[in-house]
C-alpha cells in the first residue's frame, strides 16, 4: 500500500544518517504490506550494492539484502550442496513463507528477520545454523550477535533505533553438520505454527531450534557426551520453555503448539540421534 | 525519472513512499488491481523485467528504469502474437473465474510458469487467492483444459451426462455458455467500481473515514479546524452534517424488514472502527492526514460485547435511544428481534424419545472476503441528479435508501453497478454510498471512498455468530420425534439483517424435516461489536451444522446410518414444510423435488469412492478415517416479494436486454443471454446485456437470495418470449408470410425459408415508428426449494489434529442446469468459501472490541492449496416455477459443507465438535483430552526400557 506520509526515498546504507522518523528500506515487502502513517523517510538499502552471498572456508556470509529468491538458488550452486548438507535446509525454510514465491523476488533474509515474527523462517534457518548478526550502529561501531539472541519476541527485537542488520554469517561448522527440519501448520502450506530445526554437528553435539511455536527462538543443546534420550529432551524442553512463552495467536493455540513442540522435536531426536543409540 | 509501462516510456515520478499498484492505476493501467493491498492475494501481479511481483507492496521508485507489463500489455510481450496471450486463451476458453476481479493477477503469474511450477500448482498459486471458483476452474485455466462437462468420475453418471438417444443439436439453454464478459476479464479491461478513467471524472475527490477507536461512545465533541489546515483538504463532515433520519444499512425490498437504528454519521459509536468523520481531500494522502489531525473529545461508556452479557439485566443498551418507530424488538434488553414457536408438544415428544440429544453448537465470526472491497463514487449531474457508481449487490435498492436518508425524490438519484468484483451478502447493505453521497451533494464535486481490506475487516459486515442449544430425539425404529433449538445471534452493533438472518435461519433448517415437535426460541442480540449482516446462505449455514450434526448424532445412537436416518425423516415431495409455524408458507412449493436423488447420489458417490480406493488405506496407523454427510434446504427466492424488471429490444445487431440485476460473479448475465435466446431462437451472443443501472429498468429488488436466475432470469424469459411473438406478428406484416410460419431465428426471423435479419426488422420498425421491444416483470412469487447435499470422506492424523480431506461429493437438485458449467462453477466455490469457514477462517475480537484479524495473512481463506477437488452431481428435476425449469444455486452449495465435515470427523474420531471452525490445533486438543493420541513409537519404547513400567511418562 502506499506509505502517504513518507516524504523522501534516501538511497543509503550509512546508519550515521538514520535520524527519527526513517525506516531502513530493504525489499520493502514488510513496510508496503503494513503500511505507516508515522514514517517520514526510507533509507533505501537498494543501491548498497552489498553481494548478496559470500562463500568461503569459514562459512557462508548472506547480505541482509539478499533476497529470498536468491537464496532459494543457492544450494544449486556447484559443489556447495556436497561440501555443506546444511544447506538442505534452505529450501524447506524458503517453502515456510506463507508468502508466495514472487514475493520471494523481493523480500530479503534480513527484511524477515528484522520483521522478528515468531514464525519467520529465515529467523529459524540461520538461528538453526547457528548464524551470526553483523549490525552497524549509527555511531559507526559494529556488533555481532546470534541470530537466536537477536529475535527477543512477536515482533521485537535487540535492534536500537538506526541500527542496520548488515549481513549474517553461517560458520562451517553448522553448514556441516546433518540437520532435520519439522513444521506444521493449520493450513496447507500455511503460515507456520511450529518449525524446529535439529542439527547434528561433525563433533557429536545436538543442537534443536525451536521457532514459530515459541514468542522467540529457543534452542537446546547437547554435548557429543551427553545425546539426549526422549526423556532428556523432554525435560530439557520443560526446562526451556515456560508456558507464557508459547505463542498465541490465530495460526495455533498455545497448548497444541507446545505438545507438537514436543512431538517434532522427539522425531527429530529420533531422526538424528538413533543411529547412534542404536 | 522514467519506466516503462507496456513497452510505452511514461516520464511521471510516483511519490516517495508510492506503491507500484497505485502508480500504475494512476498511469491509466486499470487492469492492476486491489484485493488486499498487502501482497497477500496477487491480484496486483505484473511483471517487473519479466520477473511476476505482487505491485502493491512493490516500492514504485524502484521501478525507475525498468520495464513493466501489466495484463494490458501481456499480450504484446509475445512476439508474433495476435489478439491474446496463450494464458488468456486459456482463461477465456476454460472459463477460469466468476468475479473477474483476481483474474489478472491470476493471468500475470500463469504466465510466467514453467513446465515443473505447472507441475506444482499448490505451491505456486497460493499467492493468488480466488474467492469465487474453489481453483478447480483455474487449474483447468492454468493447464490448457477446456474446463467444461461433468466433474465426476467416469464410473458415475449424474442429470449433466447427455440422454442415451437424445438430440444434440446446440440448445441456449443448457449450454456451457461463457460469460460474456469473459473477453474483457482476461484483458483486464472489465470495469469493475473504481475502473473509471481519471478524465470521466474531474475534479474528483477522496474522502478517508475517521474511525472510533472505543467500543462505546459518546461524542462530545469535534475539533476540526487542524484537519481542515491540511493542504489539499476540502471539507470535513461530522454528525452535525447527517441527516437525522434513520435507516437500516441492510437492504429488502420492504426497507421495514430491517431495523431503523443507524445515521450516515452518528454522535454515538457503538463499535470500534464505526465511522466519526468524514475527510474529504484531493488526494488520499491528504484526506488521511486530515483524519490525523482531528481531534475528537469523547465520553466513552461501558460497552459489552458477548450475547449473554449484554441480555444480562443492568447491561449496558446499545439502541434504548430508538422509537417505536425503529422496529427494534426489545430495545431495554438489547434484542433487535425474536421469535418464539412450537408445533406439537415437544417436551412430551422428548420424555416420550428412546434417545435424545442435547448439545449447544457455535459458530464463529466469518468475513465475506469478496475480493474486491466495497467502494463507491458519488457525483451530481448538472440538472441536480445524484449519481453513485457502487460496488453493490442491489443498486435500485440503494438508489431507495438514499433518496430516503437525503430526502430526494427517487428519479433524482441514480445508482449505477460497474462489474462488482464478488459479493456474497457483503454487499447487499449501504456502507459507502451514503457517506460519499452526503459529500458529494454538499461539494458539488465528484467524491471516492475505497474501503482498505482493513476496514473490511474492522467495519463492514460479517456472518452472525450464533449459538444453538439443539435437543432433538428419535424413537428406536429411527423416527425423530423432536427437534427443539434455542438460538442467540449476536448481530454486533446495529441490526442491519438480524431479523432476516435469524427468521431465515430457523427456516428451512427445520423445515426439512418431517417431525411431529418442533420448537424454535430464537433471538438476535446487539453487543459493541462489528456489525454481522447478509452472508451466503442467510442464517441457514449456522442452523444447518446445527441440526445436521444434531441429528447425525441421534443416529449413531440408535446406531442406524445417519444418511439413512436422515432419509426416512426428511420431507419427501408434496410433505409440509414446517418451521415456526404450522401451516406452511403459502407461497412455498416444491415447483420440483429432487431431494431423495442427491442424498442417493452422495451415497453411491461415496461407496464409489471406498471402491476405488480413496478409504485412505494406503495410510498410516495414525491416521483415522471417517465419513459424514449433511443436506440442505433453500427456497429458491426470498420471502414477501422479489422484484424485477427487463426489457428486450431488437437492435440492428440482434438483440439489446436491459436488466437490473447485478454481476458479480454469479454468472447471471450469462443466464440472461440463454433464456433470451432460447426464447428467440437465436444463440445467446446475440443478446446484448445492459445492466445494474436504476436509469435503464423500473426497478429489481437486487442480486440476493440467489434471484438472480429464477426471479430476474424469469423476467428476462417473459419479455423475450412477449418479444417473440411480437416479432413473429411484425414479420408476417412485412413479409406477408402467415405468422404461424414466422419463426425467430439465429439472425433474425425466418419467413417460410426467408430471412428477415436484425438489419432489415429494426429497420422496418424504425419505417413504421414501431418498437420491437417488450418487457418482462416477476414479483418473485410463488417459490420453490432448491436441495444440497455434501459428502465427505476424512482422515484426521490422531498425533497432530491435521485433517485431510480424501473425497468430497456434493449433489444439487438445481432444477433444470442452465448453464452446467457455471453452475458447477458456483456449487464448487460454494465449497471453497465454506471449507474455509469450516476449518479456520475466523474474524477474531479481543476483550475490548477490536478486531485482531484485519489482514489476510491472518484471516486466512483457503488458497490453491487448501481446496480438494469435488465431485458435483445434480439430480434431474424440472422446476414448474422457475425460468425453462431452473432453480437457484448460488447460496446454498455453502450450507451443508460444514456439518457434513463435522459429521465426518466424529465417525473418524467418535468426537462430536460442536464449535467452529475445525482447525486442526482444536482438533487435536479434543483427541488429547479424549485420550486419542498415541504416545510416539520410540519415546514408548524407550521409556519401557529405561524406566521399566515407570508410568510416569511427560504426555505428548
Amino acid at each position: 500500500m502506499d506509505l502517504n506520509t513518507i516524504e523522501a526515498v534516501v538511497p543509503t546504507a550509512d546508519p550515521a544518517r538514520w535520524r527519527p522518523g526513517d525506516a531502513w528500506l530493504a525489499g520493502g515487502t514488510v513496510l508496503f504490506s503494513y503500511g505507516s502513517d508515522t514514517l517520514r523517510r526510507l533509507l533505501d538499502l537498494g543501491r548498497a550494492g552489498w553481494e548478496p552471498v559470500t562463500v568461503s572456508d569459514d562459512g557462508i556470509d548472506l547480505a541482509a539484502t539478499c533476497t529470498i529468491a536468491t537464496l532459494y538458488r543457492l544450494p544449486d550452486s556447484p559443489g556447495l550442496a556436497g561440501r555443506w548438507p546444511a544447506l538442505e535446509l534452505v529450501r524447506p525454510c524458503c517453502d515456510s513463507f506463507v508468502a508466495s514465491f514472487k514475493i520471494w523476488n523481493m523480500s530479503t533474509v534480513g527484511g524477515n528477520i528484522c520483521t522478528s515474527l515468531p514464525a519467520g523462517p529465515m529467523t529459524s534457518l540461520c538461528a538453526g545454523l547457528d548464524g551470526v548478526a553483523a549490525i552497524l550502529s549509527p555511531d559507526g561501531t559494529r556488533r555481532a550477535l546470534p541470530v537466536a539472541q537477536l529475535v527477543t519476541g512477536d515482533g521485537s527485537n535487540v535492534l536500537e533505533p538506526g541500527e542496520l542488520l548488515r549481513s549474517i554469517r553461517l560458520p562451517a561448522h553448522a553448514l556441516a553438520a546433518r540437520t532435520a527440519f519439522r513444521r506444521l501448520s493449520l493450513s496447507n502450506l500455511g503460515r507456520s505454527g511450529v518449525l524446529l530445526i535439529g542439527r547434528l554437528d561433525a563433533g557429536g553435539g545436538f543442537v534443536l531450534t525451536v521457532t514459530a511455536s515459541t514468542k522467540r527462538p529457543v534452542q537446546l543443546r547437547f554435548g557429543a557426551a551427553a545425546a539426549p534420550g526422549p526423556r532428556d529432551l523432554a525435560e530439557a524442553l520443560d526446562a526451556a520453555i515456560e508456558p507464557a512463552l508459547y505463542h498465541d495467536d490465530i495460526h495455533g493455540l498455545p497448548a497444541w503448539r507446545r505438545d507438537m513442540t514436543y512431538r517434532l522435536a522427539e522425531e527429530i531426536r529420533a531422526e538424528l540421534l538413533s543411529e547412534r543409540s542404536a | 525519472m522514467a519506466m516503462e509501462i507496456n513497452g510505452e516510456l511514461h516520464a511521471n515520478a510516483p511519490r516517495p513512499g508510492q506503491c507500484l499498484r497505485t502508480f500504475l492505476r494512476e498511469e491509466g493501467m486499470l487492469g492492476v488491481k486491489k484485493g488486499c493491498d498487502g501482497g497477500d492475494c496477487g491480484a496486483c501481479t505484473v511483471h517487473v523485467d519479466g520477473e511476476p511481483v505482487h505491485s502493491c507492496i512493490y516500492p514504485a521508485v524502484r521501478a525507475d528504469g525498468r520495464s513493466v507489463t501489466t495484463i494490458e500489455g501481456l499480450a504484446g510481450t509475445v512476439p508474433g502474437q495476435e489478439g491474446l496471450h496463450p494464458v488468456q486463451q486459456q482463461f477465456l476458453d476454460a472459463q477460469g473465474f466468476q468475479c473477474g476481479f483476481c483474474s489478472a493477477g491470476m493471468i500475470m503469474t500463469a504466465a510466467t510458469f514453467s513446465e515443473e511450477q505447472k507441475q506444482d500448482l499448490p505451491r505456486n498459486l497460493k499467492g493468488n487467492l480466488c474467492r469465487c471458483t474453489g481453483y478447480r476452474a483455474i487449474e483447468d485455466a492454468v493447464l490448457g483444459r477446456d474446463g467444461g462437462g461433468c466433474s465426476h468420475p467416469a464410473d458415475a453418471a449424474c442429470a449433466l451426462d447427455p440422454e442415451p438417444g437424445a438430440q444434440s443439436g446446440p440448445r441456449a439453454a443448457g449450454a456451457d455458455t461463457p460469460a460474456p464478459a469473459a473477453p474483457a476479464v482476461v484483458t483486464g479491461t472489465a470495469r469493475y467500481t473504481l475502473d473509471v478513467p481519471a478524465e470521466q471524472l474531474p475534479g474528483l475527490l477522496h474522502l478517508k473515514l475517521a474511525r472510533s477507536p472505543h467500543a462505546h461512545a459518546r461524542i462530545r465533541a469535534i475539533d476540526t479546524s487542524a484537519a481542515l489546515a491540511v493542504p489539499g483538504v476540502v471539507a470535513v463532515f461530522t454528525h452535525r452534517d447527517a441527516p437525522a433520519q434513520l435507516f437500516s444499512t441492510a437492504q429488502h425490498e420492504l426497507y421495514t424488514d430491517d431495523p431503523d437504528d443507524t445515521r450516515v454519521l452518528d454522535d454515538v459509536v457503538r463499535f470500534k472502527g464505526q465511522r466519526v468523520a468524514a475527510v474529504v481531500a484531493g488526494t488520499v494522502a491528504a484526506a488521511e492526514a486530515g483524519v490525523r489531525a482531528l481531534k475528537v473529545d469523547y465520553e466513552v461508556l461501558p460497552a459489552v460485547f458477548a450475547p449473554e452479557a449484554a441480555l444480562a439485566p443492568g447491561a449496558p443498551l446499545l439502541h434504548a435511544d430508538k422509537p417505536a418507530a425503529s422496529r427494534i424488538a426489545a430495545p431495554e434488553r438489547n434484542i433487535v428481534a425474536e421469535v418464539h414457536t412450537e408445533i406439537g408438544d415437544v417436551a412430551a415428544a422428548l420424555a416420550a424419545a428412546d434417545v435424545v440429544h442435547e448439545q449447544t453448537y457455535t459458530t464463529q465470526r466469518v468475513q465475506h472476503v469478496a475480493l474486491e472491497t466495497h467502494a463507491a463514487i458519488a457525483w451530481t449531474e448538472p440538472d441536480g441528479t445524484l449519481t453513485v457508481r457502487s460496488s453493490t449487490q442491489v443498486p435500485f435498492l440503494v438508489r431507495r435508501s438514499l433518496a430516503r436518508i437525503f430526502d430526494l425524490p427517487a428519479g433524482q438519484v441514480r445508482v449505477t453497478a460497474g462489474r462488482v468484483g464478488g459479493g456474497f451478502g457483503g454487499k447487499q447493505e449501504v456502507l459507502t454510498e451514503d457517506i460519499v453521497a452526503l459529500a458529494a451533494l454538499k461539494l458539488g464535486r465528484p467524491v471516492q471512498l475505497e474501503l482498505t481490506r482493513s476496514e473490511q475487516f474492522r467495519a463492514t459486515t460479517t456472518r452472525h455468530p450464533f449459538s444453538i442449544r439443539v435437543r432433538a430425539g428419535a424413537r428406536r425404529d429411527g423416527t425423530l420425534a423432536a427437534l427443539a433449538v434455542e438460538v442467540t445471534a449476536n448481530t454486533g452493533a446495529y441490526g442491519n439483517h438480524g431479523p432476516g438472518v435469524m427468521f431465515h435461519g430457523c427456516g428451512e433448517s427445520i423445515a426439512v424435516y418431517r417431525c411431529p415437535a418442533k420448537k424454535v426460541d430464537a433471538r438476535s442480540v446487539y453487543t459493541n461489536t462489528v456489525p454481522a449482516g447478509a452472508f451466503r446462505g442467510y442464517g441457514l449455514s449456522q442452523m444447518i451444522f446445527a441440526v445436521e450434526s444434531a441429528l447425525d448424532e441421534l443416529a449413531r445412537r440408535l446406531d442406524l446410518d445417519p444418511l439413512e436416518f436422515k432419509r426416512r425423516n426428511m420431507v419427501g415431495d408434496g410433505d409440509a414444510m414446517l418451521s415456526l409455524h404450522a401451516e406452511p408458507e403459502a407461497d412455498v412449493h416444491y415447483g420440483s423435488y429432487g431431494l431423495d436423488q442427491c442424498v442417493e447420489l452422495v451415497r453411491t458417490a461415496l461407496e464409489r469412492g471406498r471402491e476405488r480406493g480413496a478409504d485412505g488405506r494406503e495410510l498410516g496407523p495414525d491416521w483415522l478415517i471417517g465419513e459424514g454427510t449433511a443436506l440442505s434446504m433453500i427456497d429458491t427466492v426470498p420471502p414477501r416479494g422479489h422484484f424485477a424488471h427487463s426489457i428486450i429490444a431488437l437492435v440492428p445487431e440482434g438483440y439489446r436486454l436491459d436488466v437490473g440485476t447485478a454481476e458479480f460473479g454469479n454468472g447471471t448475465t450469462t443466464v440472461h443471454t440463454q433464456l433470451a435466446a432460447e426464447a428467440l431462437g437465436t444463440s445467446p451472443a446475440a443478446v446484448q446485456v445492459r445492466q445494474s443501472d436504476t436509469a435503464l429498468t423500473e426497478h429489481d429488488s437486487g442480486a440476493f437470495g440467489s434471484t438472480g436466475t429464477v426471479v430476474a432470469g424469469k423476467a428476462t424469459l417473459l419479455a423475450a418470449q412477449e418479444l417473440a411473438a411480437l416479432l413473429r406478428s411484425f414479420a408476417s406484416e412485412v413479409s406477408g408470410v402467415p405468422a404461424e410460419q414466422c419463426v425467430p431465428s439465429e439472425a433474425g426471423v425466418d419467413c417460410a425459408g426467408n430471412l428477415l435479419d436484425f438489419g432489415r426488422l429494426a429497420a422496418a420498425a424504425a419505417e413504421r415508428g414501431t418498437q420491437l421491444a417488450a418487457e418482462g416483470r416477476w414479483g418473485g412469487t410463488p417459490r420453490s426449494v432448491a436441495f444440497n447435499v455434501h459428502g465427505f470422506r476424512v482422515a484426521v492424523h490422531s498425533g497432530t489434529g491435521e485433517l485431510a480431506i480424501l473425497q468430497s461429493v456434493q449433489a444439487a437438485d438445481a432444477g433444470v442446469v442452465v448453464n452446467p458449467r457455471q453452475c458447477r462453477g458456483q456449487i464448487e466455490g460454494g465449497i471453497a468459501q465454506a471449507l474455509g469457514a469450516a476449518l479456520y477462517e475466523e474474524v477474531l475480537i479481543d476483550d475490548g472490541g477490536t478486531v485482531t484479524t484485519d489482514i489476510l495473512r491472518q484471516y486466512h481463506i483457503p488458497t490453491f492449496a487448501d481446496v480438494p477437488r469435488s465431485e458435483v452431481y445434480f439430480a434431474r428435476t424440472s422446476d414448474s416455477l422457475g425460468p425453462l425449469g431452473a432453480k437457484s444455486m448460488s447460496e446454498s452449495p455453502f450450507n451443508p459443507v460444514a456439518p457434513a465435515l463435522a459429521n465426518a470427523l466424529r465417525d473418524a474420531t467418535g468426537i462430536r465438535f460442536s464449535t467452529l471452525p475445525l482447525a486442526r490445533d482444536r482438533i487435536y486438543l479434543a483427541l488429547k483430552a479424549a485420550g486419542r493420541v498415541p504416545e510416539p513409537l520410540s519415546l514408548v519404547a524407550s521409556e519401557a526400557e529405561q524406566v521399566r513400567g515407570c508410568v510416569d511418562v511427560p504426555a505428548v
